[in-house]
């Protein structure tokens, strides 16, 4: 399963987003091998509409899930129609790399 | 081992302008003792009057983009008048304050003699207040859009400095209105101040505000600033949000004094002794 | 002819100032442009007589002809289109209407359908007859400028309309007030008051229409907005001293010339200076 984290940084050892929208990167992880890679979230100098151009991009990486701290209705409703998997409740002070062993271990 | 120290982000907010939001917002700068503080109110920016901060920084924002048609190319087809759908073109030129920034008459234009280009909206501003605390702000240039997108950056770097500088609160002064600026002001928010006063305007546009921010799902308690002014409509909106389920946190009293302190350029606390004081004390101490 | 009243300042009396005109002046029509909140009708509680609602154009994607090649999201400037694997969302509160994704895809599989994002309402009240116009945003709808167009197309020509505009001075605040004939300024004896005002002044100047302050709430211990007004040539057309009972009768919907009577001689003593000016406008060649 791929996974999208909000990232403040490139790397698992960065701190993660708790926007979605507006967050600076994309942190993808693929659970079974373990494959890391990042990109840079290109909606987040948007003037408007940031949420749903971030779910866009997100589809197309093919990611099945998404975790954040919120999402605001507007992406809320864009990842659903594009079949991919919310979990909120990320906090600031956590580590990309927290994040996923906290799902992971379904402590989220 | 994760951090004990609570983190809390305070967004006030209004829905009808005048209730006392930014007087409010300045109060509980002061009673912070370890904040980050960002006036989102980017359409009329007051807070810095009562803070009166020290700029370090003043960063040009570029909002939408505009057109501007190149008197030269122009072969004047007239075929930009007759697509642009916002009256923002006369005579082969461009109204910069009702073009929206679509794009159209750029994209359509034979002759290519049409630019297209982000402009500078307003600027922001890096400041210091008292303590050393960080306070942002910005202005929009007359006539710009309410701009959200401002908004989130304003926030961007208030936050930024609530993590790197390891503060206690985030306050945001947000902007009155329902519209989209708000909903900018309110990401990632703790709590959502909304103050209002006791007159039957206030209590129509307390509803409409309300009924936005319950989509949020964000803790909501309400201030009622002078509230003696009509103690009948007070005890409407007690029993409204009542039904609600939102708490009244306070209830401060109609004061002069508070005036007279405004005018002289000084905020609430400057006159601890005052009602009004006391009563916004006990507000922040329930947060 | 078209007065509007507007304020750089929310909460300054722009709205009981626009209707205690509208109620002084002889077959006036009170025209609310608030439209994210109207409050006139709070406080003349006019017979509505018609309704009716108020559209945008939004695309609709035909999906027998859609490939999903994006085009239509690469061009949206508002980023309300966005194309997923197989399916096309249009978020319609961020659309502008512009009609730019309809007329470039190359698949012609969108076509455009009205949204409802608000309505006008039109009706009288029955103290000093006047005709009252107002238009309500939907919540969360961002096209207020859209919408306030759409109202001000309401005036009616030979009559005295006094638009009551959004408070700020962003895009809404320019939209109500661009080629009105005269703007009023409110504002109020405190610093916010006099902030505001300066930005107010730089719109107005901006759209060339002439305008005049009234300060409501005025009191004397804030001499730097009287210097101001003097020292700038503004011309100060009325000032309305603060009365704590006023605020009463305003919190349970009682206009100004309602509560102070005597006032009404000023407000008609105010609009004839306006037309003078106006008049004097229209003699001067070339415009």
């Amino acid at each position: 399963m791929k996974i999208a984290i909000t990232s403040t940084g490139l790397s698992l050892d960065s701190f993660v987003s708790e926007k979605f929208g507006r967050c600076s990167y994309f942190v993808l992880f693929e659970t079974q091998t373990k494959a890391m890679n990042s990109i840079v979230n290109s909606a987040e100098t948007l003037e408007h509409g940031a949420g749903p151009k971030a779910a866009q991009l997100i589809i197309q990486q093919n990611v099945d899930l998404v975790l954040t701290g919120a999402v605001g209705g507007n992406a809320e409703e864009a990842l659903k129609t594009g079949g991919v998997k919310i979990v909120t409740g990320l906090k600031s002070n956590m580590k990309v790399s927290e994040a996923i062993d906290l799902y992971l271990n379904s402590k989220l | 081992m994760e951090n004990e120290r609570t983190k809390r982000q305070l967004v006030i907010l209004s829905g009808k302008g005048g209730t006392g939001k930014t007087t409010l917002a300045a109060a509980f700068s002061r009673l912070a003792e370890n904040g980050v503080i960002t006036d989102c109110d980017v359409d009329a920016a007051d807070l810095f009057i009562l803070l009166k901060p020290e700029t370090k920084e003043e960063i040009p924002f570029f909002g939408g983009k505009k057109a501007s048609i190149n008197k030269v190319a122009c072969t004047r087809c007239g075929l930009c008048m007759q697509i642009c759908r916002f009256d923002a073109i006369k005579d082969y030129l461009v109204d910069d304050i009702l073009c929206e920034g679509c794009g159209f008459c750029f994209r359509v234009c034979p002759d290519e003699a049409i630019e297209f280009n982000k402009v500078i909206s307003g600027n922001y501003y890096d400041c210091r207040i008292a303590n050393d605390a960080e306070f942002l702000y910005a202005k929009l240039l007359p006539g710009e859009g309410n701009s959200g997108k401002l908004v989130a950056e304003l926030k961007k770097k208030a936050s930024g400095y609530f993590e790197r500088n390891k503060r206690d609160w985030f306050i945001v002064d947000g902007p009155p209105g329902i519209g989209c600026p708000v909903n900018a002001s309110l990401s990632g928010a703790d709590v959502v101040v909304l103050i209002t006063e006791p007159t039957l305007s206030g209590l129509h546009d307390l509803k409409r505000i309300i009924k936005l921010i319950q989509s949020f799902k964000i803790q909501v308690a309400v201030v009622i600033n002078k509230f003696d002014l009509n103690e009948e409509i007070t005890e409407s909106i007690e029993t409204f949000l009542g039904i609600e389920g939102i708490p009244v946190k306070g209830k401060i009293p109609f004061d002069e004094r508070v005036l007279f302190a405004l005018q002289q350029g000084k905020d609430i606390m400057d006159v601890p002794e005052s009602n009004a004081a006391k009563e916004i004390r006990t507000i922040w101490n329930s947060l | 002819m078209i007065i509007s009243v507007a304020s750089g300042k929310g909460g300054t009396g722009k709205t009981t100032i626009a209707v205690s005109l509208a109620l002084s002046v002889q077959h006036s029509v009170y025209i609310d442009c608030d439209v994210e909140e109207p409050n006139g009708h709070i406080l003349l509680e006019p017979v509505i007589s018609t309704q009716q609602y108020v559209t945008k154009r939004l695309p609709k994607i035909d999906f027998d002809r859609c490939t999903f090649c994006s085009k239509c999201s690469e061009l949206c400037e508002f980023n309300a289109i966005i194309v997923l694997k197989s399916d096309v969302m249009v978020f319609e509160d961020m659309c502008h209407g512009c009609g730019v994704c309809s007329y470039f895809c190359p698949e012609h599989a969108i076509i455009e359908v009205e949204k409802n994002i608000g309505e006008i309402r039109k009706g009288s009240t029955k103290s000093e007859p006047i005709d009252f116009i107002d238009g309500t945003l939907n919540i969360g709808e961002m096209s207020a400028t859209q919408l306030i167009r759409q109202v001000r197309k309401e005036a009616l020509p030979d009559r005295t309309n006094i638009l009551d505009a959004p408070p700020g001075t962003s895009c809404s605040m320019v939209a109500a007030v661009k080629d009105t004939d005269y703007c009023i300024l409110v504002t109020e004896s405190t610093p916010f008051g006099l902030n505001d005002l300066r930005l107010a002044i730089q719109v107005v100047r901006l759209l060339g229409v002439p305008f005049g302050v009234i300060i409501n709430k005025y009191d004397d211990h804030f001499p730097a907005l009287d210097y101001h007004c003097s020292s700038e040539g503004i011309p100060v057309l009325l000032k309305i001293p603060f009365d704590r009972k006023v605020a009463e009768y305003y919190s349970r919907g009682i206009p100004l010339v309602h509560a102070m009577p005597q006032l009404k001689e000023s407000f008609r003593r105010l609009f004839e200076q306006i037309q003078l000016v106006v008049q004097r406008k229209e003699m001067i060649p070339g415009r």
